[in-house]
Order: C-alpha cells, then sequence, then structure tokens
C-alpha cells in the first residue's frame, strides 16, 4: 500500500501542471488581491480574511488532481493492471488518499507563508489553521475519488477543474461578504461546505473561536459522508471491471 | 500438467453470454493463443481467469487454485499484461517496474535485481531514467510485458500484446514472447492470425463466446484442406467447423 501511495503521489507532483495551478495560481490570487487592497481604501481584501480564504480555495485543486488521477488510472487499464495483484480495496483507497494529505497541508503552508511575508502575524494560530484544515483537505480529497470513480478524464477536467473552483471561490464569501448578496445564494452556500471552511480558517487565524464548533462539525460530517460516498463508488467501478 | 484448466466457464451479460460453457486446458510452459474475431470472449475469458470479473457459473483452475475461491493465490501466481499500455506514465521505466516489485512485496536487493534481469530481457536498460509516458508505444507495450513478468508468474496473461504497434517493433516482441516458451505459461489474445501462428504451441479460436475449435495451425491447415492459416481461421469461424 506505501508502494502504491508512493507511486500515486509521485504522480501528481511530477506533472508541471499541477504544480502550476495547484500551488502557482492560489499564490498568485493572494499577491494580486493583496496588491489590489493596497491600492484601496476600504478593507475588502484584509490578509487575516484573505489568507484563510486563500487557503480553502487552495485546496479544492486537490480534487482536481486525486480525480484525474484515479480516472486516469482507470481509462489507461493501469488499474486493471493492479487489480490482478495481490493489492487488497482498502490499499487502492488509501493509496490515492495518504500522499494528497501532505501535499493538501504543504500547498495551504506555502499559502500561509506568503501570507505572513504580506503582512499577516506569524504566531502560533497559524498552526492551528494547518491542523484545522485537515478536515476541509480530506472533503476535498475524498470528493476527488468519488469523481475519478465515475467521471472521464475529460469530464473530471469540467467538473473539477472549472465548477468545483468556481462553486469552491464563489459560495466561501472570500471574494465578498454573503450577507451582501443574501437569500438564496446566502442559503445554497450555507448548505455547501465551503463557506464553513473558510469560517473555521478565519477563527484559527484570528484565535476567536466562537462560533467554531458549528462549522467545524459542518465540514467534518460533509467530509465523512463524502469519503463514505468515494469508498462506495470506488468499490463499485471496482467490481465493474 | 495442467497450468490453467476451465471447467462450463461463463459469463452472462443480461442475457447475452460474453463465453459460454469454456472447457479448456492449457499445458505448463506452453504458450496458448485465444484469436478470434470483435466479441468472440477473448478478453473476458483473460479477465476472467486473472480474477478481474467473477464468472457466472463454472469455475477455472490456475496452477490448481480456483479463480472463484483462491483469487488471492491465483493473482500472486499470474502476470497480466492488459490490452492497452498500462504503465504509469510520469514515473521512470525502472519506478514502474520497482512499484510491482514493491506491490508483490520484493525486497528491495530482489527489486534491484529483477529490474535489471528484465529492463536486459527487453532491452530496457538505456531508457531507465526515462518516463514511461515518454516512451514510444512500442517500447511501452515493453514496458508492459516486463511489468507483468517482474513478479515471477507462472502464468502470464497477454492481451492483444501488439495491438497498434508498428512492424519492426512487433517483430522484436515477438522474439521475447518466443523467449518465455516453456519457461513461463502464456496465454496471449491476438487479432492476427500471423502472430497466433508464429507464436503459439497451441490455438485456440473463438466465436460469439464459444471455443470452436483448439489445435496448431498447421493442423487446421490440414483438417480445413485450406492454403494457409488465415484461410483456414475463416473456414472455422464462417462455417463453425468443428476441429
Amino acid at each position: 500500500m506505501i508502494t502504491f501511495a508512493k507511486r500515486c503521489g509521485k504522480e501528481i507532483l511530477r506533472d508541471p501542471l499541477n504544480i502550476l495551478f495547484g500551488i502557482g495560481f492560489p499564490l498568485v490570487l493572494l499577491l494580486l488581491l493583496s496588491a489590489i487592497q493596497a491600492n484601496i481604501p476600504a478593507p475588502l481584501f484584509e490578509i487575516e480574511k484573505l489568507a484563510p480564504g486563500i487557503a480553502v480555495f487552495g485546496l479544492s485543486f486537490m480534487t482536481l488532481f486525486s480525480a484525474t488521477l484515479v480516472s486516469r488510472d482507470r481509462e489507461s487499464s493501469f488499474l486493471q493492471r493492479l487489480y490482478s495483484t495481490p493489492l487488497k480495496p482498502s490499499d487502492f483507497i488509501i493509496g490515492y488518499m495518504l500522499p494528497l494529505l501532505p501535499i493538501a497541508l504543504m500547498q495551504s503552508a506555502l499559502c500561509f507563508a506568503a501570507a505572513a511575508i504580506l503582512g499577516l502575524p506569524v504566531n502560533i494560530n497559524i498552526l492551528y489553521a494547518l491542523l484545522l484544515m485537515i478536515p476541509t483537505a480530506f472533503f476535498y480529497i475524498s470528493l476527488g475519488l468519488l469523481c475519478g470513480s465515475v467521471l472521464g478524464v475529460k469530464q473530471v477536467g469540467g467538473i473539477c477543474g472549472a465548477l468545483l473552483t468556481n462553486l469552491s471561490a464563489w459560495l466561501s464569501g472570500i471574494w465578498f461578504d454573503l450577507e451582501l448578496v443574501g437569500g438564496l445564494f446566502k442559503k445554497i452556500a450555507g448548505i455547501l461546505p465551503f463557506f464553513h471552511a473558510v469560517e473555521i480558517e478565519k477563527s484559527a487565524i484570528s484565535g476567536s473561536f466562537s462560533g467554531f464548533f458549528g462549522h467545524f462539525a459542518f465540514v467534518s460530517a460533509y467530509a465523512a459522508i463524502t469519503a463514505l460516498c468515494a469508498v462506495f463508488l470506488f468499490l463499485k467501478q471496482m467490481k465493474n471491471q | 500438467m495442467e497450468a490453467i484448466k476451465t471447467l462450463n466457464l461463463t459469463k452472462k451479460y443480461g442475457k447475452l453470454a460474453a463465453v459460454d460453457n469454456l472447457d479448456l486446458s492449457i499445458e505448463k510452459g506452453e504458450l496458448f493463443s485465444l484469436l478470434g474475431t470483435n466479441g468472440a470472449g477473448k478478453t473476458t475469458t483473460i479477465k476472467m481467469l486473472s480474477c478481474l470479473t467473477k464468472p457466472t457459473s463454472g469455475d477455472a483452475f490456475a496452477e490448481g487454485y480456483s479463480i472463484t475461491k483462491n483469487a488471492l493465490e491465483v493473482k500472486s501466481i499470474i502476470g497480466v499484461s492488459p490490452q492497452e499500455t498500462a504503465v504509469a506514465p510520469n514515473l521512470t521505466v525502472k519506478e514502474n517496474l520497482e512499484l510491482i516489485c514493491g506491490i508483490h512485496g520484493f525486497s528491495k536487493e530482489k527489486s534491484a535485481l529483477k529490474t535489471e534481469e528484465l529492463s536486459a530481457q527487453f532491452g530496457l536498460s538505456e531508457v531507465l531514467g526515462k518516463k514511461a509516458g515518454k516512451l514510444s508505444g512500442g517500447m511501452q507495450r515493453r514496458l508492459s510485458i516486463a511489468m507483468a513478468l517482474i513478479s515471477e508468474p507462472s502464468v502470464l496473461f497477454l492481451d492483444e500484446p501488439t495491438l497498434g504497434i508498428d512492424v519492426i517493433a512487433r517483430s522484436e516482441l515477438w522474439d521475447m514472447i518466443r523467449s518465455l516458451k516453456g519457461k513461463v505459461t502464456v496465454i496471449l489474445t491476438t487479432h492476427y492470425m500471423e502472430e497466433a501462428e508464429a507464436l503459439s504451441d497451441r490455438i485456440g479460436i473463438m466465436k460469439g463466446g464459444k471455443l470452436l475449435a483448439v489445435g496448431t495451425a498447421s493442423g487446421f491447415i490440414e483438417k480445413t484442406s485450406a492454403e494457409n492459416f488465415e484461410k483456414a481461421f475463416i473456414r472455422i469461424v464462417k462455417e463453425e467447423t468443428s476441429v
């Protein structure tokens, strides 16, 4: 299982597009929005609020990485080859998910490091923010396994690459306060995990944990349900192979 | 001694029988080809024998292990090279080979030894550090077969091993497959008459999930009074001559 997990990690990290979009793009956004903030009088993109949002947004690329890898392995018959080896179903599931967790945390750490250069106070709260990122990372990684189990490579590109990253950005309250839009938009944002994930990170960075547990429970529940669905669908496609 | 034995092996998808009551026996060290038109049931047969698909009824045995009851034991003694070149594209040739060694629980020393041995045997030594995705189609096929062989299987399944590669690469791959004769039991599926004729000890001809005939290429030619193997094959498949 470790051998397979190492392989999955290498496959992801050796794809230059993954590095460019997964790590480069969130950092560019952070720099760009900070530059905008520096030139406007209103507190629109303050680094204490922006950094948690961008860190969560960056994790949406974990879904793309994970789904693309699983989907490509399915389509290229690589999984078929491995299914005829003594690897167990749990080896596949853990092997696909395990290497993405350190990649996700590394990406968040880079995001907070860049934010620190841009003025985010460096203190223990950053460590809390990283640790509390785990359920969100787990949610995005599980969603990748789920999508990779049912979608083709091209569909993954569209759904995980375009749709999910946009949903994750617009419905998380990173760019604007959801209260300003209100109505149905706010309700939809409330029932999806993206906004709650950003709130967890904002709490951690500010060191103010009032209302934190509701958001944490919400994201954790989403992560657990998504993981269960992902395992079910992965095993189903394995059987269908 | 039998390496593979199937007993009324059947796979149905709804009402369609992809493989219908297949009774087949393949000797240890034999190179056996399954030949047939599209949808004949060759790939489904290989998928069942390599525990990728469960049979609807019947059973098969690889070195005495049942594919329905002892799947893990079967998986530990077989190697499979699927129809498409199933390699990890961002891993180097060496890492691809080591990956399979790791999955089969080989020690570091044994992995290094087997990687060196198989890369030399399949002419991959010069490209060990190259990413698999950057190799030509023919070289990817070689790697795919080397990956199937590195776990020291006693039964090797090659599903359309030369599909889509050029004549030279095909000829080279044939030499490599020939070199396995007697050492490993090889079951290969193919569309190419000349491939089955050039490589096989025996050939099984399938159509519509049924095994129409088993024998040698020369035996088929003789029994059908055809000019060559291709014509003998066409005669058997079209007329469903029982040979």
